[in-house]
């Protein structure tokens, strides 16, 4: 890969279309492709087929390498390990971004390692520097953050959601589809899915939520999660949570957000008896606005915030619905 | 079954942000007086993990590893107070300023050394660096499957069978042994060490090796094997802005918030 060129994103699909991450990584890829030279490229693998691949040309790829395969669909770490490779070998990109979720975050290090590379995780900038690719991440739990290059090309790095805005979607672009064969061979039965347990996702998916409505510690026991729940609902959001809720089991494992749970980018996000930990800031502090509730005036959260309340949620979030719905029927009357 | 347990020694992750320093020219963290070294959390849920399968009546020998510095020797002996039978300490000069490659070069060989390995734990990823790149680095240089983010891990014959983190779920992946998995917190807290243990942990053994014990050259470990470096360590600036929304009560408080909330339309 010494003639390396251009940049390579592994798309993820929701419901057969780019995730918004996805949808970012290609505005990333044709910016860092415009400053180091070569095309945007991406990888789809799965069964969603022509259309879709046309969507991520609209989106910013000049090409895209599909592998279909019904049995690429959900992500499988060994069969996608050696698409990926695959791929790789053939666009010989000089990066090759991914998005840090449970599947990237899996694929991302053991792909560079296949192709003799390193790999920078949960990155939140990248930039082109005298012709040097630089990646941006968090490290020591939200406390720093690191600036790294790669001495081996491709770099492979993972990328948390906001670290670039969406590319606009331009139905007339033109790109070229490039469909891979490949035996994954023996080495992708060496493990099967024997089970697929999905929490019942209800509401909107949290990275596409517009308000997050998210509580920690503080909330003192499941029962907090059903007024934030109600405030969700009322805001056209979803909840989420810091680890310690999670870790207790008063609410689902996936609403856990933060460093090691999922990055969230909304509007606003209102932090309801979370101290603000860097480990959860880092999946959060991406956020337009933050508001905190929080007894405690001191706690870390209010450096992160936009708007603070001191004070007892469970005496604040019922007179705050209150207030929001009485906002909403006037809002309704108005419109009648 | 031998089972080996990658455990790495860092400062203890949760530190206030207010005691945190860089030093920026050296591009290192500045150790903070009073804030101890410890095993990294994820890497002891790894040991916890590995003695569950012998409380579930595995017969298994459990190797805790560490690269590091002499001091590493401690997170050894906690992994052993825990209940590790054996350890094995890489340490070396040559092995400073390593990155995830060249770590994961240095910890596959030490695997390969120990022989007859059927399952490698690690950390989803260590709380220094919060990378999470080792264990998957360990699988591909040995040529063994991974699963990562385990919240729960059972042996069948075999296979491992691992119930893994998914961003909206669980998986349960049957892999073939010899295999990597990496551990989440999400399989619960890890045992405290008991007195018994701690006393007959002193007995056990514990290897020292070098760059040249693992059979490699001093320029493939370390700063000189290292794939990535760093550029720059900078603490991100904080611009603290917060505006305290006021009341004479709760109610006034929160009326006020919606009020400012609606006039920056947020709601
Ligand atoms: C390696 C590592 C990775 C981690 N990853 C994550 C992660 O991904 N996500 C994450 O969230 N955490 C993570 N953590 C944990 C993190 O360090 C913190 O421990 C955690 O975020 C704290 O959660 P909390 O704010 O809910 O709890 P606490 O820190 O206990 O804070 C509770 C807050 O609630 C307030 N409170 C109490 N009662 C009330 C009330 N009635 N009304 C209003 N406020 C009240 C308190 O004043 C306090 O500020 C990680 C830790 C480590 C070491
Ligand atoms: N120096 C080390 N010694 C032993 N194990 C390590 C070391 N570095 C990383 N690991 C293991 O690899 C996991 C992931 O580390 P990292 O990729 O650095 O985040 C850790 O949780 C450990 O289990």
């Amino acid at each position: 890969m010494a003639d390396a060129r251009g940049v390579l994103v592994v798309a993820e699909l929701v419901q057969r279309r780019p995730s918004r991450l996805t949808r970012e990584l290609l505005g990333l890829a044709r910016r860092l492709a415009r400053e180091a030279g070569g095309p945007a490229a991406a990888a789809l693998l799965g069964d969603a087929g022509e259309e879709t691949a046309q969507e991520l040309i609209a989106y910013g790829a000049d090409a895209v390498y599909v592998a279909a395969h019904p049995g690429l669909a959900e992500y499988h770490s060994e069969a996608w390990t050696a698409y990926v490779a695959h791929i790789s070998r053939e666009a010989a990109p000089a990066a090759i971004l991914i998005g840090h979720g449970a599947a990237g975050g899996d694929l991302a290090p053991r792909l560079a390692f296949r192709l003799d590379t390193a790999v920078a995780t949960g990155c939140v900038e990248a930039r082109v520097e005298g012709g040097r690719l630089l990646f941006t991440r968090p490290c020591y739990g939200g406390n720093a953050r690191e600036v790294v290059s790669f001495r081996t090309p491709p770099a492979v790095a993972t990328f948390r959601a906001g670290a670039c805005g969406a590319a606009s979607r331009d139905g007339t672009r033109r790109g070229e589809v490039r469909h891979v064969l490949l035996d994954a061979g023996a080495a992708a039965r060496r493990t099967r899915v024997v089970e697929r347990k999905r929490d019942d996702a209800g509401g909107t998916r949290l990275e596409d939520a517009r308000v997050v409505v998210a509580g920690g510690r503080g909330l003192n026991g499941p029962e907090g999660f059903r007024l934030l729940e109600r405030l969700a609902q009322l805001l056209g959001g979803a909840v989420g949570a810091s680890r310690v809720p999670c870790d207790l089991g008063w609410c689902p494992r996936s609403w856990q957000i933060g460093l090691t749970g999922r990055t969230v980018t909304p509007e606003l996000y209102i932090a309801v008896g979370i101290s603000g930990a860097g480990h959860h800031m880092a999946g959060c502090g991406g956020a337009g606005a933050i508001v905190a509730v929080n007894t405690d005036p001191e706690a870390a959260i209010y450096r992160d915030a936009r708007y603070g309340v001191v004070g007892d949620y469970q005496q604040l979030l019922p007179p705050l619905i209150e207030e929001i719905e009485r906002f909403n029927s006037r809002d309704r009357q108005a419109a009648s | 079954m031998r089972v080996v347990v990658c455990v790495k020694q860092v400062p203890n992750p949760e530190i206030a942000a207010s005691q945190f320093r860089v030093d920026e020219q050296a591009k290192t963290v500045v150790p903070v007086p009073g804030v101890a070294l410890v095993m990294s959390p994820f890497d002891e849920q790894a040991v916890e993990a590995a003695l569950r399968l012998r409380d579930r009546g595995h017969d298994v020998t459990i190797t805790v590893v560490s690269m590091g510095t002499e001091s590493a020797r401690a997170v050894i002996k906690h992994g052993l107070a825990m209940g590790a039978d054996d350890g094995v300490l890489l340490v070396d000069p040559a092995f400073e300023g390593a990155d995830s490659y060249a770590t994961a070069l240095a910890l596959s060989r030490a695997i390969g050394k120990i022989g007859g390995v059927d399952l490698v734990l690690a950390g989803r990823q260590a709380a220094d660096w919060d990378a999470g790149v080792v264990g998957a680095g360990i699988a591909e240089m040995l040529g063994w499957p991974l699963v990562s983010f385990a919240r729960e891990l059972r042996v069948d014959g075999r296979a491992a069978r691992v119930e893994r983190m998914l961003d909206e779920g669980t998986e349960i992946i049957a892999a073939e042994l010899p295999a990597v998995v990496t551990v989440s917190n999400e399989l619960g807290a890890p045992r405290a060490p008991t007195l018994r243990e701690t006393m007959r942990a002193g007995r056990k053994p514990v290897a020292v090796w070098s760059v040249a014990d693992l059979g490699l050259e001093t320029g493939e470990v370390g700063a000189q094997g290292a794939r990535c470096m760093r550029e720059r360590l900078f603490i991100p600036e904080k611009r603290s802005r917060c505006e305290f929304v006021e009341g004479g009560s709760p109610r006034e408080q929160a009326a006020n918030l919606a009020r400012r909330l609606r006039e920056a339309k947020l709601v």
